[in-house]
């Protein structure tokens, strides 16, 4: 068997797998973000700690994230709209998920491009029509993959790498979200 | 304080069963003096706990147990519940099992040398036990079921018996296994408009290159697959049954055939909110891994008709079409509306080990087992899921695990009258 390296390590999440399992405490994390009110619509968005493993964690430094609306929206253009925030989550989780399926069943990748596409239908959040949802009608990833692989096994890349994604799982299920005042 | 004497037996078998029976079979092969206690009656879930169209989802061939073959003319053919009462009855008689009928077994906990049974006809000392109670003792209905608003009325697969007992109305049916297949389509051949909540499933066409898909399972080896070779054997135990059913026609029962009933597919029902039910988005991915789990599974069969020379007795290769994924699906079902008048939970069955009062069952509720070789010195299980092999949930499955099984038992019991 030659030797696969898309650069996963994938030992280490199975063993990650096997410990948790019977430490269902630790595997509790939580993903924190801190927003802060620029002006207009434009906010910055710092991303640095997390918990999990039992204690306080911490990416190796802060990231900084810009969101506001483009021009056609009357606004500056200061960074991404909020819902392309969803796509590029839903966009590097799957990408990262078919790196990973593909390492632990020995396929190499050489390649790995999608397009995501979000339907949105905006007179929802303009309140044009209260038959309109806020969110997405749909959304469609194409995915173009270059692999030493099947059709076949490429598919089945795809489609398990969607069974085990956070960020498809939040899309397509609901979430029980708690907005409060501090 | 009672004075009734402590009955002693070497073995006790806790259910009459095609497993129980099948384990007492190879008990009185080894002289092993033993009893079968059985709640109810000889084959008591097969007469209480199943709807009335159900047939087995193995041909006639496979009724098979220990020494008892199905005889009948119509081998490719599949038993009616009815008729799955009769051949375990006439096992139970021809194997002279020593069955206890009307016996409920309350509690099995640890004593020296063995174990103290508990039961509706008094106590018990064995020195090991064999639990054969199935792994189907109850429904297992998730707990979002409670926000359901009072206007639907829920059913489990062991309150239904037929589409009369129904209101008229629409169903949602939960669930694609087996079970939920033939229900959602026996409903909505009784007139009633049938959405069908689909999760993670197990496709299968009912037969193949000609030959019954469970013919291929056999033959192949792939039901053979013993426990211990299987990749991810938790997953494998809590698979969903194949979307299969016994009928006179042989047909296919996939969500294409439901589909085309007019039955209306969703995705898996996640959550409900102000009494919406909430469907996942993610139905196309459940399609499409099935989808492809099926044609990994035909690959596998085609590999082996090649490699044994079983060409020549088999049909051509077949592929079938994809599972059709609906043009749009809703997200949202409200409940309220008066459009669903029956919720049909066909969301699996779980067994019942209250009984059990020795800690071998784990957090989710299953017995902790090697090969049914149970945690716990001289106790050992019989007729769960890839107990042994794939096959060991059918009736097809219980003589294989069960001699193996019983041939442990009785190196425990001559190891330990050894040791003492």
């Amino acid at each position: 068997m030659t030797t696969v390296t898309n650069g996963v390590n994938v030992q280490a999440l199975l063993d990650a797998r096997e410990v948790l399992k019977g430490a269902p405490e630790a595997a509790q994390f939580t993903w924190r973000a801190s927003a802060k009110w620029q002006s207009g619509v434009h906010s910055t968005i710092k991303v640095q700690s997390f918990f999990g493993l039992g204690e306080e964690q911490s990416h190796k430094e802060e990231w900084s994230f810009e969101a506001d609306h483009p021009e056609v929206f009357a606004a500056e253009d200061n960074g991404i709209t909020p819902i392309e925030y969803l796509i590029v989550g839903l966009a590097s989780c799957l990408t990262g998920g078919i790196a990973s399926v593909a390492e632990n069943r020995g396929i190499q990748l050489r390649s790995v491009e999608s397009v995501v596409e979000g339907g949105h239908d905006i007179r929802g959040i303009l309140g044009a029509d209260s038959d309109v949802r806020n969110g997405f009608n749909d959304i469609k990833v194409t995915f173009t993959i270059d692999a030493d692989a099947s059709r076949e096994e490429i598919q089945a890349l795809v489609a398990q790498s969607q069974k085990r994604s956070a960020v498809y799982d939040a899309l397509t299920n609901p979430t029980n979200v708690i907005v409060e005042v501090a | 304080m009672g004075v009734q004497a402590i009955e002693r037996i070497p073995t006790v078998v806790i259910g009459a069963g095609h497993a129980g029976l099948a384990a007492s079979y190879f008990l009185s092969g080894q002289s092993i003096d033993h009893v079968v206690l059985e709640r109810g009656e000889v084959a008591n879930s097969w007469r209480r706990e199943r709807w009335d169209s159900l047939r087995l989802l193995t041909p006639n061939w496979q009724s098979r147990l220990p020494g008892l073959h199905y005889e009948g003319p119509d081998p490719d053919g599949y038993m009616t519940v009815g008729e799955v009462t009769e051949f375990i009855e006439h096992f139970a008689k021809v194997s002279r099992a020593p069955v206890r009928t009307g016996v409920n077994v309350t509690s099995v906990r640890t004593a020296d040398d063995g174990y103290h049974l508990t039961t509706s006809h008094g106590e018990i000392h064995s020195r090991t036990v064999v639990i054969a109670s199935g792994a189907c003792n109850q429904p297992a209905v998730p707990l979002l079921s409670e926000a359901v608003p009072t206007s639907v009325e829920q059913l489990t697969p062991f309150g239904y018996r037929d589409p009369a007992q129904l209101a008229e109305g629409g169903v949602l049916v939960v669930g694609a296994s087996a079970t939920g297949v033939q229900l959602a389509a026996e409903l909505r051949r009784s007139g009633r408009p049938v959405t069908l909540s689909v999760g993670e499933h197990v496709r299968l066409p009912r037969t193949y290159r000609g030959r019954d898909v469970l013919w291929w399972m056999d033959a192949s080896g792939v039901w053979n697959q013993r426990y211990d070779e299987v990749e991810d054997l938790t997953r494998a135990r809590r698979l969903p049954s194949p979307q299969l059913v016994g009928t006179p026609e042989r047909t296919t029962l996939d969500l294409n055939a439901l589909a085309s009933m007019g039955v209306e597919l969703m995705g898996r029902w996640s959550a409900v909110r102000d009494g919406q039910a909430l469907l996942s988005g993610g139905l196309r991915n459940v399609l499409s891994l099935a989808d492809l789990k099926m044609v990994r599974l035909l690959d596998t069969f085609d590999e082996w008709a090649k490699t044994s020379g079983a060409e020549a007795e088999v049909g051509a290769s077949e592929r079938f079409a994809p599972t059709r994924v609906p043009s749009s699906t809703r997200l949202q079902l409200d409940l309220r509306s008066g459009e669903i008048r029956t919720i049909v939970w066909a969301t699996g069955f779980r067994p019942d080990y209250r009984w059990l009062d020795v800690p071998v069952v784990d957090a989710k509720g299953h017995l902790r087992h090697e090969g049914g070789v149970v945690d716990s010195p001289g106790l050992y299980a019989l007729g769960l899921p890839v107990l042994r092999r794939r096959k060991s949930s059918f009736i097809y499955g219980i003589e294989d695990d069960a001699r193996e099984v019983i041939d442990r038992l009785t190196r425990y019991l001559g190891f330990s009258a050894v040791g003492r």
